[in-house]
């Protein structure tokens, strides 16, 4: 019985390379390995597991990526302001991805860039340069919390998803704006995060989150981010072309515009060192 | 007739040369992407005492421009940029300085760069003093912090490889330090006279100055080992005395020098462990100095997104009175808070005191971002407790503000 459970759970994996991260997941494997569970019945850590999983593997082998993404911060008066930046991203087999992302407006920090290699439970490594003295700083990554360029993203909300990086539970299927959908909870594994637990819901479909809620510290909701838009590119992954975040305890918002995607456009390594970083504007 | 036939003629002419040229201009404007970006500022310098020459004033006003031609081609691995700069400055015409920092050509392929032309370099970690810090000049009349630099012609080719990049410079055209004139402040008494700048060498510069270095990152650390071999940036402030031993003139004077340089920093969760190490020779003697220090930061206080950082970093320096900076065996510790919030608020204070005479250097900055293309800065400099045999002692009067508005396109 064993054995046919585990080559189940092997069969729906797309590749050897992804039997990396299977490895390091021993809490999600052993419930269903133990002999009180049948292979009808699966425990709901397991269940949402699996969701996230086949989610996280439909979007793999995209290579790499280059759009232009624009924040649009507001207020409750209605206040806006904008941020637009470049977004390059390398996606890395078995680690978290590698990104530069270069600002271009706010005018004052044109030509700011920050350098980010994202580790699954390691500390991820980041670099900021600064134009206007030429200077290349390591900084710390622990600000997982804190708002990307004051906007109602926090740095965590915009890094690349891992599976190592949360714990999963399935909680019930729900429809969603008229999509039917998977809701799972997810519990970051990582240090610093601002929260407790994230609500996902995942279209049964296409297995791409359609909405997310973001539980605080003390477990109260704090905000809640649609994606909106969908489009597929390279007949296989799809990208939102908007995204909002709605903060429930400020009523202050955030909507994020992405235009222009591009894949596979021969980026390397190379593309993110410092040497790039030094040279972007 | 014949004369409006003619000038008909000429306007066709012309309409057809303007639709050729903004045809040309529609089709190559996405592949040949010009930008030109920069600022324009205004700024005041208010001194809190009364001058110690009366030549010098309480409030300097002073405008300020800085223009960036940029164009990147051939899939983002060539960059062309021009950066040209202007001050305009009340009252002391030292201050009014033109200075090309950047004109430069950058030739990026897989595992080397190739960068030409006038450009400008940083390398080090630390906050309080940047030792390691030498290829370009400190623009010492544009703020005395010395963070702004003068543009340095290079011919830069870094070699980059998995165990490092390593840059090698070659620096034709010394430039001497710019210095405050006699109308001008902060500056010591009697003023430094740049005109008559002496060197070791024959009397003259060294024109060309070599330099290498290998920098790379491993794991939590980032790692730099460099040496420059030429005239050195930093000049030693020579007194000039009559028989009575009255101060008549100060003058700079530049050394060749050759100095490895040492520059560490390890990221550790929120801390930040920083140290760079000098080791200079000149034709006399053979100097060091080192800078240590750490860097520990609150993120996200409360929810509130407000990061307060807290730095310590000892300095010292073998070179005693005679360095280049006033900093010798001192320690300098600061806070800096950083609210994340839409205007971009940021604010640093720091203080650096001297371990044996116990003088003190404030230096508080603070910047805000207003109707999203202002930004507002703020710094204060307080000298304080200078001894007379210290190089301080000559600012002790000197205490000021900077205001700077500016406006950015």
């Amino acid at each position: 019985m064993k054995k046919i459970i585990i080559s189940v759970l092997f069969s729906l994996l797309p590749g050897l390379v992804y039997a990396e991260d299977i490895s390091v997941e021993p809490a999600s494997i052993e419930p269903v390995s133990t002999e009180q569970i049948s292979t009808t019945e699966i425990s709901a850590e397991q269940q949402g597991f699996e969701i996230m999983q086949e989610m996280d593997a439909r979007d793999m082998g995209w290579g790499d990526m280059n759009t232009d993404m624009q924040m649009i911060l507001k207020n409750k008066n209605g206040d806006e302001h904008i941020r637009s930046l470049r977004l390059k991203t390398l996606e890395m087999q078995g680690d978290g991805d590698k990104s530069l992302s270069i600002f271009d407006t706010p005018r004052d920090v044109k030509g700011t860039a920050f350098l980010s290699f994202t580790h699954a439970l390691e500390a991820d490594e980041q670099w900021l340069y600064l134009p206007a003295l030429k200077r290349v700083k390591r900084i710390s990554s622990s600000n997982k919390s804190g708002p990307f360029l004051g906007s109602q993203f926090a740095f965590e909300d915009l890094t690349s998803f891992e599976l190592k990086k949360y714990k999963y539970n399935y909680l019930r299927d729900e429809v969603v704006d008229g999509v039917d959908s998977f809701v799972v909870e997810l519990f970051p594994q990582y240090e610093h995060s601002g929260y407790t637990r994230n609500v996902v819901w995942v279209d049964k479909e296409r297995y791409i989150p359609l909405k997310v809620d973001y539980y605080d510290r003390k477990n109260a909701l704090l905000k809640t981010q649609k994606f909106i838009d969908y489009k597929q590119y390279l007949e296989q992954y799809w990208r939102a072309d908007k995204s909002e975040m709605q903060n429930h305890l400020t009523g202050k918002s955030t909507i994020l515009l992405w235009q222009g995607y591009v894949f596979r456009t021969g980026l390397t390594e190379r593309n993110f060192d410092k040497n790039t970083l030094k040279r972007s504007r | 007739m014949v004369i409006k036939a003619a000038y008909n003629r000429r306007q066709t002419i012309r309409y057809r040369v303007v639709s050729a040229v903004v045809l040309c201009l529609l089709l190559a404007r996405p592949l040949y992407a010009w930008e030109l970006t920069g600022y324009v500022g205004i700024e005041d310098l208010a001194f809190i005492e009364r001058p110690l020459d009366s030549r010098q004033h309480m409030n300097y006003v002073s405008g300020v421009i800085e223009a960036e031609l940029y164009h990147e081609w051939d899939n983002g691995s060539q960059v062309f940029a021009f950066v040209p700069y202007f001050r305009g400055a009340q009252y002391d015409s030292n201050r009014t300085h033109f200075d090309i920092r950047e004109l430069t050509w950058v030739k990026a392929a897989e595992s080397w760069e190739l960068r030409l032309g006038i450009r400008e370099v940083f390398w080090g970690v630390t906050e309080a003093v940047h030792l390691v810090n030498i290829i370009n000049q400190r623009d010492m009349v544009e703020n005395i912090d010395g963070e702004d630099k003068l543009g340095q012609p290079m011919i830069n080719f870094a070699f980059i490889q998995d165990w490092g990049t390593v840059d090698l410079f070659i620096l034709p055209g010394f430039r001497e330090m710019p210095f405050t004139g006699v109308d001008g402040r902060p500056r010591p008494r009697p003023p430094i006279d740049g005109n008559d700048a002496v060197y070791d060498k024959n009397g003259f510069a060294r024109q060309v100055a070599y330099a290498i270095r290998w920098s790379h990152s491993i794991g939590d650390w980032d790692i730099g080992l460099s040496n420059f071999y030429g005239t050195s940036r930093d000049p030693v402030i020579l007194v000039e005395t009559d028989s009575t031993g009255q101060m008549l003139r100060l003058i700079p004077y530049y050394q060749n020098i050759n100095q490895t340089g040492l520059d560490l920093q390890a990221t550790i969760d929120s801390w930040l462990l920083k140290l760079e190490a000098i080791v200079r020779v000149n034709e006399t003697s053979t100097d060091f100095a080192t800078v240590a220090g750490v860097e520990y930061t609150f993120f996200n206080i409360a929810d509130t997104g407000l990061d307060i950082g807290l730095l310590a970093e000892y300095l010292y320096d073998s070179r005693g009175v005679f360095a280049p900076t006033s900093f010798q065996n001192d320690f300098f510790t600061g806070i800096r808070f950083a609210l994340n919030d839409v205007q971009d608020t940021q604010l640093l204070a720091g203080v650096i005191v001297d371990s044996e005479s116990y003088a003190q250097f404030y230096n508080i900055e603070a910047s805000r971002r207003f109707f999203d293309n202002f930004r507002l800065e703020v710094e204060a400099r307080f000298f304080n407790g200078a001894q007379p045999n210290e190089p301080a002692y000559a600012f002790r009067n000197d205490s000021h503000f900077r205001f700077e508005l500016s406006y950015h396109f």
